[in-house]
């Protein structure tokens, strides 16, 4: 008992987070009953697409936001406040543009009181460890990418965190770059150079969680929860080409493209309302269609290997992944174990012309989306054939957040105009079928 | 070997830059102390030494007149500072502070300018204490709302990730403040210092040479110059005071602002080298003193030191970190009382304005306030149709720009007062409408804001939509309408804001005109509440500035709000 309590650094139980809007409402909650648990030694990854609530969750653990329900503890104490056992890296990197590389570094140690002599001595161990040198004196904006995120990491470890939480810390370099800090960063760590206990890291790059973590947990989205929790064992350094690394991208790309969602089943025999809890990712119509002209193609051929897919188009999951499922949606193609394979529709869809294909797109929209077959009909039934997006904005609020709502709202707009099912004036933010002829 | 020999013995003397910047410190204290035995004089000296308009005093004068306005200027920033934070921080606090400092921003200060005199000469009977006090306040409402809104604004867009470092790493209100707010306001705050020094022209001229009633003011300076030379009906003292004006203004940029802009470039939250450098030769050679440096390094150490000091806030901090929501019932009880107070002034007011004043001439002053928001509006159409052009034409030509936006700022600076002996000497010899004709005076200083934020506009369109426009040959109307107009439609919004605030200020100098013995008067709100001024006649000015703040409440929020917020929505690039 005493044992497990030493060797467990961080837990999460049942926590949960509901944004209230600014009229106090409660709305869909962002993050739902997730529990987690991190041991000392480990790296865990948490992987997500945006809207997880993955930032949510490291943010709570941070203690920047409390939770609406559940409790945080870190090593034992219950986290309330800002905790002093974690320090973050940002994804943006969030230097201070006005101080050089050594006063950013040196913020937080001179922050809480720590000496100077003693604080100066840490920040130039901090910026040997992590290869700064000779950039004590330059200002952020005159550095790389790659360098100012060391000074992000310079940053966290000067101030001695038990944990280090790092939230999409390489998603803002280029790949190169990215590899490099990846490996500096795991090298430290397995060198035993940095004196962290556990790493927690938010990522939507499904390698890179492969790559560095001992442990990555899905989650899902709107709202998010802990989906799956798959260990990675393979020995480090890992190799990306290694059959067993292939295997678990693979199955992980499989887990995240399955059709979960027993919460939201498509019923449209209980009226549009239900339906209508289906949020809709911003994707441009264009890139629906190159996609399907891509998969289409050799060497594709009409079915893809997804993680392949992904490297070639250079796309993240976070833009893969919406565009597949709005194609899975509207039925012109589907997700088969980690693969995208074309339906008949979409191979139709491949050759035909511009007119035939803003036919058939809007005609798959009124079918498999029920807000557009509902703002259709709405705009039937009013004499003037007008109808404000407040109207739909305020309804779709009841099943989801507010930024979903207006994303969703966005997304009807975009594909709704394509498929001209109904035009849409943003000055006077009305639906009508005025078009200028 | 040598050569680090030479830099290493450079490093311990001082230099000749030492040598250039130790006298200009001396220089600026030297003359601090001799403008402050004029400072506490008693007031009698007053009368015993009017000004004269002898040349050999304007550089005195114009001493006088900038230590003022920067006592005022330092005013400001300690207001910005508490007045912007509490608003930000607060949530309480910001309800009643930033609908205030909105009114403040629209109302013509220039009217509670009696109210001010009279209050700090009481409060200092018999020493001219009093008297610069007032002059410093009056310069103190035209600089300090404008610089309150710029910090408040900052301090509510402070970006998110380097406020959660801030706060991840613990620090407390005052480290936080001084960390991450105060420099992420700076670029803001000092674009706004610059614009409020500029306007402050036009307050000091009008406050250092004031009559209330009976009481009669004239602190040594140059807008009390330009004040006797219009009495005295004298061109070439007129003359010289622009001269002064220009040359304190030039050297007040060159040796202050410039430095601070240059310098403040690193406060600007962008992540990349920006191509325009600002550059200053006063920032250089600061930079380039060793002695000057070292003997400062200690002080900026203890500084930065005091800025890391662990003081903590009292709780007002908006309460952010924790989820629980705010407490509805003490927020109405806020409310509440918030609303009492308003009312409870509004009668006050109501019932002083009553004790002398028919419901009649209520009537008349509104139409007063009507007539000078007819000219309000003619003029400013008229600058805009004048101006907007040649602005255009200059921005798109970015040597001329480059050149003339400084100009257009320079000349901001000029107080109509400099025009009156033109404008009298014209309407008396061509028998002029006086209605018509001074109207021309209340765009006089406004006007350039139009003209410096269009060229801002107009150079800031961008290249391949000017190649695009070449290449479908867009010409004539469809140019403008399509074209240029929305283009630059924010950046002529902010400067008309701007101008058309200034003008409602300016027609109380504006439309009561004195040169020599001759008074010409238009008809308007201003010339009512100028001549209620000069008989010292309160129930009067507070009826006339009420009425002027209550229209240019409504225009603001009406008007020029709404085209803002469309062109921000539509037009922003």
């Amino acid at each position: 008992m005493l044992d497990i309590s030493v060797a467990t650094i961080l837990e999460v139980d049942n926590v949960s987070q509901v944004f209230s809007t600014g009229s106090g409402e409660a709305r869909a909650p962002v993050l739902s009953d997730v529990s987690m648990r991190m041991k000392t030694g480990e790296i865990v990854a948490l992987l997500g697409r945006s809207g997880s609530g993955k930032s949510t969750l490291l943010r709570l653990i941070a203690g920047l936001t409390r939770p609406t329900q559940g409790t945080v503890k870190i090593a034992g104490e219950l986290v309330v406040a800002p905790a002093k056992e974690v320090a973050m890296v940002f994804q943006s990197f969030a230097l201070f543009p006005w101080l050089d590389v050594l006063d950013n570094v040196e913020i937080g140690p001179r922050s809480n009181g720590v000496p100077l002599d003693e604080t100066r001595k840490r920040a130039l161990k901090a910026i040997d460890t992590i290869g700064l040198d000779g950039f004590e004196s330059a200002y952020p904006k005159e550095l790389s990418g790659g360098m100012r995120q060391r000074v992000g990491f310079a940053r966290a470890l000067v101030m001695q965190p038990t944990i280090l939480l790092m939230d999409e810390p390489f998603s803002a370099l280029d790949v190169l770059t990215a590899e490099t800090l990846r490996t500096d960063l795991l090298d430290l760590w397995q060198e035993g150079r940095i004196p962290i206990k556990a790493i927690l890291m938010v990522t939507h790059n499904i390698e890179e969680a492969v790559l560095m973590a001992d442990r990555v947990l899905v989650l899902s989205s709107n709202p998010g929860r802990i989906a799956s929790e798959i260990p990675v064992t393979l020995p480090h350094p890992r190799d990306r080409l290694d059959p067993g690394f292939r295997d678990l991208v693979e199955k992980i790309y499989a887990l995240m493209t399955q059709r979960p969602d027993p919460t939201k089943p498509a019923t449209r025999e209980t009226g549009a309302a239900t339906g209508l809890g289906l949020a809709l990712p911003r994707v441009s119509t264009n890139s629906l269609a190159g996609m399907l002209e891509e998969i289409a193609a050799p060497p594709y051929d009409g079915k893809a290997d997804l993680p392949h897919l992904a490297d070639s188009l250079q796309l993240e999951i976070d833009e893969l992944f919406p565009l597949g499922e709005t194609l899975q949606l509207l039925r012109f193609a589907e997700f088969e174990e980690g693969d995208i394979k074309l339906t008949a529709l979409g191979q139709r869809f491949v050759d035909m012309d511009v007119d035939q294909r803003k036919k058939v797109l809007g005609d798959q929209v009124l079918a498999h989306v029920p807000l557009a077959s509902h703002i259709k009909r709405v705009l039937d039934e009013r004499p003037t054939h007008r109808a404000p997006a407040t109207r739909f904005r305020e309804e779709l609020e009841d099943y989801m957040s507010e930024d979903y709502a207006e994303r969703t709202l966005r997304a009807i707009i975009n594909l709704g105009r394509y498929g001209e099912l109904f035009a849409y004036d943003e000055n006077s933010q009305t639906f009508s079928y005025e078009n200028p002829q | 070997m040598f050569n680090s020999l030479a830099s290493a013995g450079r490093r311990v003397l001082p230099n000749q830059w030492d040598l250039i910047a130790f006298a200009a410190i001396l220089a600026v204290l030297t003359a601090i102390a001799k403008s402050y035995h004029g400072i506490s004089a008693p007031l009698p000296s007053l009368n015993e030494s009017p000004i004269s308009l002898d040349y050999w005093q304007l550089p005195y004068y114009a001493l006088r007149t900038t230590l003022r306005m920067f006592a005022a200027l330092v005013a400001s920033l300690i207001f910005t500072f508490t007045y912007a934070t509490l608003a930000a921080k607060s949530r309480r606090a910001e309800m009643i502070l930033i609908p205030v400092l909105d009114i403040l921003q629209s109302v013509p200060i220039l009217g509670f300018l009696s109210f001010t005199v009279t209050f700090f000469l009481n409060l200092f009977p018999g020493n001219t204490m009093g008297a610069e006090l007032a002059a410093i306040f009056a310069i103190f409402t035209s600089q300090a709302w404008n610089m309150a809104f710029s910090f408040y604004q900052s301090l509510r867009t402070v970006p998110r990730d380097l406020d959660e470092v801030a706060r991840g790493f613990r620090l407390t209100g005052w480290q936080k403040f001084w960390q991450l707010e105060a420099p992420f306001a700076m670029p803001g705050l000092i674009w706004n210092t610059m614009m409020s020094m500029s306007g402050g022209w036009f307050f000091v001229v009008a406050s250092e040479a004031i009559t209330v009633g009976n009481t009669t003011i004239t602190l040594p300076g140059v807008g009390s110059f330009i004040a006797k030379a219009n009495d005295a009906g004298d061109w070439s003292a007129i003359g010289a005071a622009v001269l002064t004006m220009g040359i304190v203004i030039l050297l007040y940029d060159q040796l202050l602002f410039r430095p601070i802009v240059a310098w403040a470039t690193k406060f600007r939250v962008e992540l990349s080298v920006s191509q325009d450098v600002e550059s200053s030769w006063v920032l250089n050679l600061i930079k380039r003193t060793h002695w000057l440096r070292l003997g400062f390094a200690p002080i900026f150490g203890a500084l930065r030191s005091i800025s890391l000091w662990p003081v903590r806030f009292p709780t007002l901090a908006r309460a952010q970190k924790t989820s629980k929501e705010p407490s509805r019932l003490i927020d109405g009880i806020w409310i509440l009382i918030i609303v009492a107070v308003a009312a409870w002034a509004a009668w006050l007011t109501i019932s002083y304005i009553a004790t002398e004043i028919s419901w009649s001439e209520v009537g008349h002053v509104f139409v007063l306030t009507f007539y000078t928001f007819i000219r309000v509006v003619l003029l400013m159409a008229l600058a805009t149709l004048v101006w907007v052009p040649i602005s255009v034409w200059i921005g798109l030509r970015p040597r001329w720009a480059e050149a003339s936006q400084p100009i257009a700022q320079f000349l901001a600076a000029f107080p109509v007062n400099l025009l009156f002996g033109a404008a009298v000497s014209l309407v008396l010899a061509f028998h002029l409408n006086p209605n018509i004709w001074l109207s021309f005076l209340i765009v006089f200083g406004t006007q350039w804001y139009i003209v410096f934020n269009t060229i801002g506009g107009a150079s800031a369109f961008p290249n391949d939509l000017r190649e695009a426009v070449a290449n479908f040959r867009i010409r004539g109307s469809r140019w403008w309408t399509q074209v240029m107009i929305p283009a630059i439609a924010p950046f002529y919004l902010t400067g008309a804001i701007t101008a058309s605030g200034g003008s409602w200020n300016a027609s109380i100098v504006a439309e009561y005109v004195k040169w020599k013995d001759h008074t010409v008067v238009a008809q308007g709100v201003g010339s009512y509440i100028a001549e209620a001024t000069d008989k010292g006649d309160f129930p009067r000015i507070v009826l006339g500035v009420a009425m002027m703040s209550l229209f240019v409440t409504l225009f603001n929020r009406l008007f020029w709000r709404r085209l803002y917020a469309y062109a921000e929505r539509r037009l922003r690039l």
